[in-house]
């Protein structure tokens, strides 16, 4: 069924493109060091954010008959050099990353101005590039110790960012030492995993470790490994209650920040699970099913009720997108644990679905920000007359959070529920729905703010501008679009998810 | 036009008004000029459908798969045009109301409220002309949120809280039950077309049969069914046109229209007949019926007894549906257009009396009749069709009911059929009572005509003469849905 096509040597540019996808914005992040004119460090960044897109385009083209294509990075032969290994899978994460990097960087020019000092703007972008391209990397690899580089890549990146929103309010210094405190550790147990699968297998490419693993079985070592990798990975993942970081880190980050790791940072790192859970290790195992069962089951429900909960008490909208994030995650990891194709493949489309909706409304939390100097409810009351385009997106990215029929949410929601009975897991199917009830509350509180308050007296608000509102509303379009054709979506996601279910063991 | 086109026409014009609307915000006559044209437009593609098909049902059109297998798709049938001649015919009269009430009344936002109004007529045709239940969820959680803007409208503490609840129990109950309701249909039987004789058969047996239908019954809470009827007194805090043309009409029976398509074409009435799924719900129904006609009579507030007269109403044809023999099905059909046309009648007379002299409590309401003889000639006859006493229109579909529980020796039903006439015997003629006989001080005899202006007395004066009209046209109606019952198994005992 499926075809692979491996390159051992220079072969045409159309060849690289894997290797294209890491590098283009690798190499992007340094040269605007060296230009260091913070007038070229936009146009740098988005035009190789752009190039990457159109890369990971041609990848998902190339990938989407349920294909595999294997890159040797420098010609080395894999299990001793590192592969890049690109499938439905990853290819749909690829496409997710830089799709949304891109939009938010169109976005980014106005927040950036208003929200970072002038000084950092190049290296704010650079630093961002690196983010964008360890995210890239940890999708694309098919080396579990270069998942492991790229990650500290994209992490450590990943705190910069978070502390650049200190010019507008300094606990973005704690959020980010927070996170740093959090992600290291997470990034310790994702390594010390690795060791142990390493030495239980002696090899780092996760193809060859799926290869020995299923030839030796389960055994003490592997399980020790399994269980630093989940827990390392679930940090990463805001895996409720590993979650801690992340409502500090994305109330406090610059908001062009926080729609960027929004709609890519933990749905990456929920695919480095996706891709030890089915693909490195093997769902057959016993010790697994019960983890997936017993651990990240209920775990997973747990956060759809309470980070929900919290989300409806908070009075600041960037602050309760934040929490929702950590519950719209637990319907991602319910689909996973559900182990079956449907459940698989909601999980992946939520992943995508639920990122651009983030990324729609974060960027509309960064319109209000530039605009009305503020996120919180009382900030952005009775907007929806002065500011009627940024509002309605919120209107339109709400419902897709809720799963209101015609939107993206919907479709996820479906597919979950669709999952639950079909493995005859009557009450999820309950939960879910019951869950997404609070989410109803948690969005309609913000569009009576927006609408059915007074605005303030002598508030002068204005529209935020065209360059905000276009990328906006491109991610706003998209979650209607994604609700009502799902042609691209649901074919990837499902071609993905029989990729992972199948291909469990081996280099074919 | 072939029928496809007028299908979607009648869902475009709606929408081009919506548009309209904001885009002439500032011209109020011209903008309120083009909705009557779209409104005649609308009811005009309506009626070239009926033309078309007659009571015939054509084939689904898709328009486009949402999913696999899952199709926004639209087709004609004898019960969704009923509903969208209904609707589309009372928006015209219903517009014209508007206009006066909102202008007679100094309300705000009037381009912002003929906008939503167009979206929620839009899509009520849409739910109306659904070829599957996943088209008609969709426009039945359209419908929810475009109307939502429309109870919030005053913008008063009063109306957020009215536009909460009114949100919370429809979207709560649709996403909480209906939508589990429809994918578990959606897994077991691999389709979700509205197929004559039903697609559950074969594929879901004993109690869970009813299981099932409990989570359509509730989760279809536009139906109002009882303990999930809250909402609609909610909605009672938005302007009267909404309350008259949207809960006694569009929502409310986009509701049991609901209802009554999934009790036909998802379960089939034999198979409910055959597995006795729906006798709980025949029971609730019942319960409904007269439980709101006694919390109708404690209610002082005008709009509030309407409403709770019209939850009780709708579990008429709720009713209809859970006797599951022909006669019930026809005559929950036919109580559609009846009680829409009766219940609007009541409504415009309420927002009537309202805009002439703001009155909304029943115990200030004494002698007006007098002094606003038109509004309370159209509420008298309303109430008696809404009564279902002959030569009205209300009485035909409440003749067909009682030979629906006959058939099926459901002897108490008759019972409950009668007493709930009695009760609004008691709470709808009491206030026409009150109007003439009980005098009123403020009023001094051989005062001059109170009324409201033109736009505001004529319409329900218009459906006044409906509901007449409709006595003599009920064997019409009644042979146009035939169809839905033609080839049953048991209709006539078991």
């Amino acid at each position: 069924m499926s075809t692979e096509t491996v390159h051992h040597t220079a072969l045409t540019l159309a060849d690289h493109l894997p290797a294209l996808q890491v590098l283009v914005p690798f190499i992007a992040a340094p040269l605007i060091v060296l230009f260091g004119r913070r007038g070229i460090a936009w146009p740098i960044a988005l035009a190789s954010s752009a190039t990457a897109f159109a890369v990971s385009i041609l990848l998902l083209s190339r990938v989407i008959d349920g294909s595999v294509i294997s890159y040797h990075m420098g010609g080395w032969e894999p299990p001793l050099g590192i592969e890049y290994r690109v499938d439905a899978a990853n290819a749909f994460v690829l496409l997710l990353v830089s799709a949304m990097s891109t939009l938010v960087l169109l976005f980014a020019r106005e927040s950036v101005e208003a929200e970072v000092s002038a000084r950092h703007h190049a290296l704010f972008y650079s630093a961002y590039l690196l983010c964008l391209s360890g995210l890239l990397g940890v999708a694309i690899t098919g080396d579990a110790f270069n998942v492991f580089v790229f990650l500290e890549i994209s992490s450590l990146a990943t705190y910069v960012l978070i502390a650049q929103g200190s010019e507008r309010d300094k606990r973005a210094l704690t959020a980010s030492y927070d996170y740093l405190i959090m992600g290291t550790i997470g990034a310790t147990f994702f390594v010390i995993g690795i060791g142990f699968l390493y030495m239980a297998t002696g090899t780092l490419n996760m193809a060859d470790i799926a290869d020995r693993i299923s030839e030796q079985g389960s055994n003490r070592t592997i399980r020790a490994g399994f269980a630093f990798i989940v827990v390392g990975v679930g940090l990463k993942v805001a895996m409720y209650p590993l979650h801690s970081w992340l409502p500090n880190a994305y109330t406090y980050a610059p908001s062009m920040v926080t729609a960027f790791l929004a709609a890519t940072a933990t749905k990456v790192a929920i695919y480095v699970l996706l891709r030890f859970v089915f693909t490195v290790f093997d769902p057959g195992f016993l010790f697994e099913f019960n983890t997936l069962g017993y651990i990240i089951l209920p775990l997973a429900i747990v956060a759809m009720f309470a980070a929900s909960f919290i989300a409806v008490f908070q009075s600041d909208f960037k602050r309760m997108l934040a929490y929702s994030s950590v519950g719209q995650i637990g319907y991602i990891l319910l689909g996973i644990a559900m182990l079956s194709q449907t459940g698989l493949t909601a999980a992946i489309v939520h992943l995508f679905n639920h990122g651009i909706t983030k990324a729609a409304l974060f960027m509309a939390v960064g319109a209000f920000v530039l605009t009305a100097k503020g996120s919180f409810y009382n900030d952005i009351q009775g907007l929806g007359r002065r500011m009627p385009l940024t509002s309605a997106a919120v209107v339109v990215g709400g419902l897709s959070l809720i799963g209101v029929p015609g939107t993206a949410g919907f479709v996820s929601k479906w597919l979950l529920v669709e999952a639950a009975l079909e493995n005859g897991w009557w009450p999820v199917a309950l939960l879910v729905v019951a869950s997404s009830l609070l989410a109803v509350i948690y969005v309609w509180r913000v569009l009576e703010v927006l609408y059915m308050q007074p605005t303030p007296d002598g508030s002068t608000v204005q529209e935020a501008p065209m360059s905000m509102l276009a990328p906006m509303w491109i991610a706003a379009l998209a979650c209607v679009y994604f609700g009502l054709d799902t042609d691209v979506t649901l074919t990837a996601a499902a071609t993905a998810a029989e990729g992972l279910l199948a291909g469990s063991t081996g280099l074919q | 036009m072939d029928t496809d086109t007028a299908i979607l026409a009648s869902m475009l014009i709606p929408m081009l008004a919506a548009a309209g609307n904001m885009l002439l915000r500032d011209a109020p006559d011209l903008r309120d000029g083009m909705t009557l044209v779209a409104a005649l437009a609308t009811f005009g593609c309506v009626m070239n459908i009926l033309v078309n098909v007659g009571n015939g049902t054509t084939a689904p059109m898709v328009l486009f798969s949402v999913m696999p297998g899952l199709d926004m798709a639209f087709n004609v049938e004898p019960l969704g045009l009923l509903f969208a001649i209904v609707a589309s015919g009372l928006w015209i009269v219903t517009h014209l109301y508007g206009v006066g009430y909102m202008r007679g009344n100094n309300e705000d936002n009037h381009a912002r409220f003929f906008c939503f109004f167009s979206i929620a007529i839009a899509t009520t045709m849409g739910i109306a002309f659904s070829a599957n239940m996943f088209t008609l969820f969709i426009f039945y959680e359209a419908l929810t949120l475009s109307t939502f803007p429309l109870v919030a409208h005053k913008g008063t503490p009063e109306a957020r809280n009215g536009a909460r609840t009114y949100l919370a129990i429809l979207i709560g109950t649709s996403i909480g039950l209906q939508l589990v309701a429809i994918i578990w249909t959606w897994t077991i039987t691999g389709t979700l077309d509205f197929t004559k004789g039903g697609i559950l058969e074969g594929h879901v047996a004993g109690s869970m049969v009813a299981v099932l239908l409990a989570l359509y019954a509730f989760g279809i809470g536009k139906a109002a069914l009882m303990p999930f009827h809250r909402w609609l007194p909610a909605a009672m805090v938005a302007p009267t046109p909404v309350s008259a043309l949207l809960h006694a009409v569009a929502v409310v029976k986009a509701g049991v229209f609901t209802m009554l398509k999934v009790g036909i074409y998802i379960f089939g009435i034999d198979f409910l007949a055959e597995t006795g799924a729906s006798e709980w719900l025949m029971w609730l129904a019942a319960f409904s019926i007269i439980a709101a006609s006694i919390v109708a009579m404690t209610k002082d507030n005008l709009k509030a007894r309407l409403a709770y007269s019209t939850v009780s109403q709708l579990s008429y044809i709720t009713l209809g549906m859970a006797l599951a023999t022909s006669m019930g099905v026809l005559g929950g059909g036919m109580h559609i257009a009846m009680h829409a046309m009766g219940k609007i009648t009541l409504f415009m007379c309420a927002g009537s009396i309202y805009v002439a002299v703001h009155k909304t409590e029943i115990s200030q309401m004494n002698g007006l009749g007098r002094a606003m003889p038109i509004t309370y000639t159209a509420f008298l006859i309303g109430a008696l069709s809404i009564i279902g006493l002959p030569p009205l229109g209300g009485s035909w579909s409440k003749w067909l009911l009682i030979m629906g529980a006959a058939d099926t020796g459901q002897w108490v039903m008759i019972l409950v059929l009668m007493l709930s006439s009695l009760l609004n015997v008691y709470y709808l003629l009491s206030i026409v009572g009150r109007g003439f006989f009980l005098p009123n001080p403020e009023i001094p005899a051989g005062a001059r005509s109170a009324e409201a202006g033109l736009l505001v007395w004529l319409p329900p004066a218009l459906t006044a003469l409906g509901c007449l009209v409709l006595f003599f046209y009920a064997g019409g109606i009644e042979t146009f849905l035939t169809p839905l019952v033609a080839d049953m198994g048991v209709g006539d005992g078991q």
